[in-house]
């Protein structure tokens, strides 16, 4: 049980003679948060989508619990690790929220899509975590953006795996749906125990989580190490190319940035 | 209404429609004639022989073309993508036009050599659109569609050359075909194409959670834990034959796919527990229907079914393409 979450070795990754990845290398422990920072086009959601194995093609080693994430079939490796894309992707079939958290129980099913015993109460179990189970009969076209985002991780939750991939969860919600969504995550990950990465623009994000920081910058790792480490205007400014003043917040006793504009 | 419910009223009244389908028509039906089946009396003959077979080879093409739409909508994600969309149908069209024009007629392992030639123009189509967009490294529904299209728009030039060339007889034969029509004598036709539809259908009973998770996305259906390169190979090979062997005996019937699947699920839902036996049920009772009215409505002339479904389906494109996007169903 001493392995880590993640264990990641020189991943490369190019498409059509362009590196989206070189040479990543990191190391995430069983119930840590991590958040993987980065300015647009970083390389920090394709480094997601390889841990999922819907990007194929990458050279390097990539280990998950300790075991090649070559080893896993799909259905393995779904019924350990869960994904959240970047929300605003189009669910044009009208599914209600609950049909919808359902299809995360898909590897646990049996022939004919039959249902595991488990399913109903982690099905129910992950509605409540994420705080969607009033809406369960609605359909997902009736709900606004953070509700939706709500059931997304309730479908995730109800994967029942250990690890949990999230691209900017937070992106495009209002306030109150931002906190909502940070809370569940945080709630997430000190009652389960489940490892979080997610992947943010926002520095702030990855201070107020607590956890630690891989930032990316074309294509490659620029820093890591406990997200506190970032506040350095000359460490932002290399990642962003932007400059920054930094704030501290009395209610925290965090330290957080404001970006001022695009670096000369 | 709830939706188990529902399920049920699907079934009776596909059923209904079957079993009444036949008593439509020229003449009277006394239910004797139904009961005593008899080779001297004309109207048993006619119901046994001619209207119900007419009617079960309607119900079970339309089953499977129905439930062809509703695959081909779900992996595609596109309330757009039907057998005749991505081009199966024209491929489909083309093995058959050949057949006729070559006069392949002798039969191979139990089939003509029409239905050998659909099935092997149905598998070249999806096989040329499978590899154009593989060849692209980009499954994404805009390259299938569009390569879709090109195949449709080739397939179709051969049709009309291979039209061209043929002698009067062949062509008209061809042209005829490429209407649709359900006209057949006796049971060997539905009985032809009720293994594929029903093993087309058992095959998707048992995909049903892939089917589902398709349609939220290759990604996330990935990260759910569906091998998704292979399920989707499956899908098209089992509903290109399915389609390749209707499209052989009852010609290019249009817009069952496209309607179908989408009344469906407006009734019972984007589940695709319950719209699989939905579409199945109502695509079959809907191309009952079609044939019925196809042949009622100027009689004693018959319009093919495929003119009749073709124009109660360009009004039914138009409309998904141009209502709001609201509304609990797929928009375009």
């Amino acid at each position: 049980m001493t392995e880590p979450a993640i264990e990641v070795e020189g991943l490369s990754l190019s498409i059509r003679g362009s590196a989206l990845l070189r040479e990543v290398s990191f190391r995430v422990d069983r119930c840590d948060t991590w958040s993987v920072l980065g300015p647009n086009g970083a390389g920090k959601s394709t480094l997601l989508r390889c841990l999922m194995r819907i990007h194929a093609g990458w050279t390097g080693q990539v280990r998950l619990f300790g075991r090649p994430l070559g080893e896993y079939s799909q259905r393995e490796l779904a019924r350990r690790v869960a994904y959240v894309p970047q929300p605003g992707g189009d669910q044009r079939f009208p599914y209600t929220v609950r049909e919808f958290v359902r299809m995360g129980r898909y590897a646990y099913s049996g022939l004919f899509g039959a249902a595991h015993p488990e399913d109903g109460k982690a099905i129910d179990a992950a509605m409540d975590q994420a705080n969607v189970a009033m809406f369960a009969d609605r359909t997902l076209d009736t709900l606004s953006g953070g509700e939706r985002q709500k059931v997304f991780i309730a479908a995730a939750l109800a994967q029942g795996g250990d690890l949990l991939l999230l691209d900017e969860p937070t992106a495009f919600l209002d306030y109150k749906h931002q906190a909502e969504v940070s809370r569940i995550l945080q709630s997430i990950n000190q009652q389960s125990g489940t490892t979080i990465v997610t992947v943010t623009h926002d520095v702030n994000v990855a201070i107020l989580s607590g956890g630690h920081a891989l930032a990316l910058r074309d294509a490659t790792v620029a820093w890591k190490g406990p997200a506190a480490g970032l506040m350095s205007e000359d460490l932002l400014s290399r990642i962003f190319d932007a400059t920054f003043r930094f704030i501290d917040d009395p209610g925290t006793g965090l330290r957080l940035v404001a970006p001022q504009g695009a670096q000369e | 209404m709830k939706r188990s419910g529902l399920l049920a009223l699907f079934f009776l009244g596909s059923i209904g429609v079957l079993v009444c389908a036949p008593f439509v028509g020229a003449g009277s039906m006394p239910l004797s004639a139904v009961f005593h089946p008899d080779p001297d009396n004309a109207a048993s003959m006619i119901f046994w022989e001619i209207r119900l077979p007419r009617a079960c080879l309607a119900w079970v093409a339309g089953a499977g073309l129905a439930a062809a739409g509703m695959v081909f909508q779900a992996m595609f994600r596109n309330p757009l993508a039907t057998p005749f969309t991505l081009g199966v149908s024209s491929g489909a069209s083309l093995g058959a036009a050949l057949a006729v024009r070559l006069g392949l007629g002798s039969a191979f392992m139990g089939f003509s050599g029409v239905t050998v030639g659909a099935m092997v123009g149905a598998l070249l189509a999806i096989g040329v659109v499978y590899g154009l967009t593989s060849l692209k490294r980009d499954c994404s529904t805009g390259t299938m569609l569009l390569a879709g299209v090109a195949v449709n728009f080739f397939f179709s030039s051969l049709i009309l050359l291979v039209q061209y060339t043929a002698d009067y007889y062949d062509a008209f034969r061809i042209l005829r075909w490429l209407m649709g029509g359900l006209q057949m004598v006796g049971f060997d036709a539905p009985l032809r194409i009720l293994p594929f539809v029903a093993g087309g259908a058992t095959l998707l009973a048992v995909l049903v959670g892939e089917l589902n998770l398709l349609t939220t996305g290759e990604e996330l259906a990935a990260s759910r834990g569906v091998a998704v390169g292979r399920v989707k190979t499956v899908f098209f090979f089992a509903v290109s034959v399915m389609v390749g062997v209707i499209v052989s005996i009852c010609g290019p019937v249009g817009f069952v796919g496209l309607m179908c699947p989408h009344i469906c699920r407006l009734l019972v839902g984007a589940d695709h527990r319950r719209l699989l036996p939905a579409t199945l049920l109502f695509g079959g009772a809907f191309l009952v229907g079609c044939d019925t009215v196809a042949r009622s409505l100027f009689a004693p002339t018959e319009l093919p079914v495929g003119i009749f479904t073709s124009f109660l389906g360009g009004p039914f494109f138009l409309w998904l393409l141009l209502r709001p996007p609201k509304g609990g169903s797929l928009s375009a």
